[in-house]
């Protein structure tokens, strides 16, 4: 069985363990705090945003041992023991990762209060193709995925964009999946 | 958020015992659902017993050709799963139909066939709501009810069960297992949510405390030649404002068996069984399905602002069936 947090006396709170972006944190959490409350407000790690804190929008978007998930619904007393991974996370050793570097080139934002979200969401979902994983707009379910862009759109339309960035925000993520 | 303690149980036997002990405890799965309404004050356990770490999450092909699928197994998991989209691609076809990447790849089985129903009204605590708080009334009867029920709602409570899952299982004849301090039980998924007559706060037949612990799903050849058609108002991420699962299995022309079930008209999953006696044995043709629908939705009484699902449910009838044998729709 997997860790499980520490209550503390009065079982309100509980201390967790959380790996986030390589770094090992230690925190005492009153229990309804949801990871991404724990990433902004404990860890200041602000560039998971809190549109709609409802699972709605998807700027909260983060892996979560690699999968992509809407932090603003997780409590992080659930996480002992696990691995998040949130925009602060994902650039490269030498700068920009070339998911990043995509939507930069290709002007897929405006004021850019989705694109953690969308990038954190795009690097899960790039990783969901490469395993073979279909969607609902994949005609034969057992034949192998091609990214094309309508296969882009209904992978991520747990990402609104309230600027109406998509049609850029698809063409980054085809470009960065033809890269990979 | 009402304060709340939380527990990982290391069995079965120990997540059952604690929420026997507790009686404002509850079972946390993937938290997508109980935790939004945990923030909206809807849902407000003094308890969170999480089953998420206990061992429910495979999928095991049975010696008979059929399937048990773990109570925790992620949704993305299990349309993904090289059987179920072979075998049983309706699971995955509707699985891919609902909510986004991020939650399905938290939301499990259970959570899924137990989430509650999207009535604005229930999710709001300034809202009179039978189901919410039995005895205040239902906001939504003479309200705001284009999204809900058309067939089997009662003056108490209109409310519609919204996942896009529960309407594959219930056409599929799938079974649930679950355990409750009385022992083990299972109950058709067809016979697990209820309508809501007199009690809508009751939702299920399983008694408090069970803990669903899989799904079984008999083998049924067929079943591979099926569609799942979901209408709503966006072309992704929105719940159903109606959805028709379908299965037919022709011999020639004639129809040797059929599946038929329907979301977002009922408090519950509605399994189409007259749709279904009205098609077999007959020669398939468009104006069969249609009239098949029609025989179901002759009990459909639909609100004041959702008479459009009726003709809706009969068109998606009529496409999937169409579609399914091959014949241009009308
Ligand atoms: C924005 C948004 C859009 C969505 N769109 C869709 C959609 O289009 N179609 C659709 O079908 N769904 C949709 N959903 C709903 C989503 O599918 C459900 O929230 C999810 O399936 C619930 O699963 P969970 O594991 O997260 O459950 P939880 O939230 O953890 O639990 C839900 C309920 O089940 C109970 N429970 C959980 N596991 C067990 C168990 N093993 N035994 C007994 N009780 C248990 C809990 O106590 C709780 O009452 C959407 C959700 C959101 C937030
Ligand atoms: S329809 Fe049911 S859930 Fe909605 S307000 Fe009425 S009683 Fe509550
Ligand atoms: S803030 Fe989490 S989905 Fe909107
Ligand atoms: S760039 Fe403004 S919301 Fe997407």
């Amino acid at each position: 069985m997997r860790e499980s947090a520490k209550p503390t006396e009065d079982g309100w709170s509980s201390t967790v363990t959380l790996t986030v972006n390589g770094t090992g944190h230690n925190l005492t959490l009153d229990n309804r705090t949801t990871l991404l409350d724990a990433l902004r407000e404990r860890l200041a790690l602000t560039g998971s945003k809190k549109g709609c804190d409802h699972g709605q929008c998807g700027s909260c978007t983060v892996l979560l041992d690699g999968r992509r998930v809407k932090s603003c619904l997780i409590l992080a007393v659930t996480l002992d023991g696990r691995t998040v991974v949130t925009v602060e996370g994902l650039a490269d050793p030498t700068g920009l990762s070339p998911l990043q570097a995509a939507f930069v080139a290709h002007d897929a934002f405006q004021c850019g209060y989705c694109t953690p979200g969308q990038l954190c969401s795009a690097r899960g979902m790039l990783d969901e193709v490469a395993r073979g994983w279909p969607s609902a707009v994949t005609g034969d379910l057992t034949a192998p995925v091609e990214l094309t862009d309508a296969e882009v759109r209904e992978r991520m339309s747990g990402n609104l964009c309230r600027c109406a960035a998509y049609p850029n925000i698809v063409a980054a993520i085809r470009d960065a999946a033809a890269a990979r | 958020m009402k304060a709340f303690r939380y527990h990982r149980p290391a069995d079965v036997a120990e997540a059952v015992a604690l929420l026997d002990a507790e009686p404002a405890a509850a079972y946390l799965a993937g938290g997508t659902n109980l935790v939004d309404l945990m923030k909206l004050g809807v849902q407000r356990p003094e308890l969170l017993v999480d089953v998420t770490g206990l061992p429910l999450d495979t999928v095991e092909v049975l010696p008979g050709g059929g399937l048990r699928i773990g109570a925790t197994v992620r949704n993305s998991d299990l349309a993904a799963d090289p059987v179920i989209r072979r075998e049983h691609p309706l699971l995955s076809r509707a699985l891919l139909a609902g909510a986004s990447g991020q939650l399905r790849n938290l939301a499990t089985t259970a959570g899924n066939l137990l989430q509650r129903t999207r009535c604005v009204y229930f999710q709001d605590t300034g809202k009179a709501c039978n189901k919410r708080e039995p005895g205040t009334g239902c906001a939504a009867r003479h309200g705001q009810n284009r999204d809900l029920a058309i067939l089997g709602w009662s003056e108490l409570c209109v409310a519609t069960h919204p996942s896009d899952l529960a309407v594959a299982l219930v056409a599929l004849d799938a079974v649930v297992e679950a355990h409750d301090p009385g022992g083990a039980r299972e109950i058709p998924v067809a016979e697990l949510h209820r309508t809501p007559g007199e009690h809508p706060e009751r939702e299920t037949s399983l008694p408090r405390g069970a803990l669903i612990t899989a799904v079984r799903v008999p083998p049924l050849p067929f079943a591979r030649r099926c569609t799942y058609l979901k209408a709503r108002d966006r072309a992704s991420f929105a719940f159903a404002v109606g959805s028709v699962a379908a299965a037919l299995d022709l011999d020639g022309d004639t129809v040797r068996d059929v599946r038929l079930a329907y979301g977002a008209v009922a408090h519950r999953p509605w399994r189409a069984y007259r749709a279904e006696e009205a098609l077999r044995g007959r020669p398939f043709t468009a104006e069969l399905a249609a009239q098949a629908a029609d025989a179901e939705l002759a009990a459909a009484r639909p609100l004041p602002h959702n008479g459009f699902k009726v003709p809706l449910i009969r068109n998606l009838t009529v496409r999937a069936l169409t579609t399914l044998a091959g014949t241009a729709p009308r």
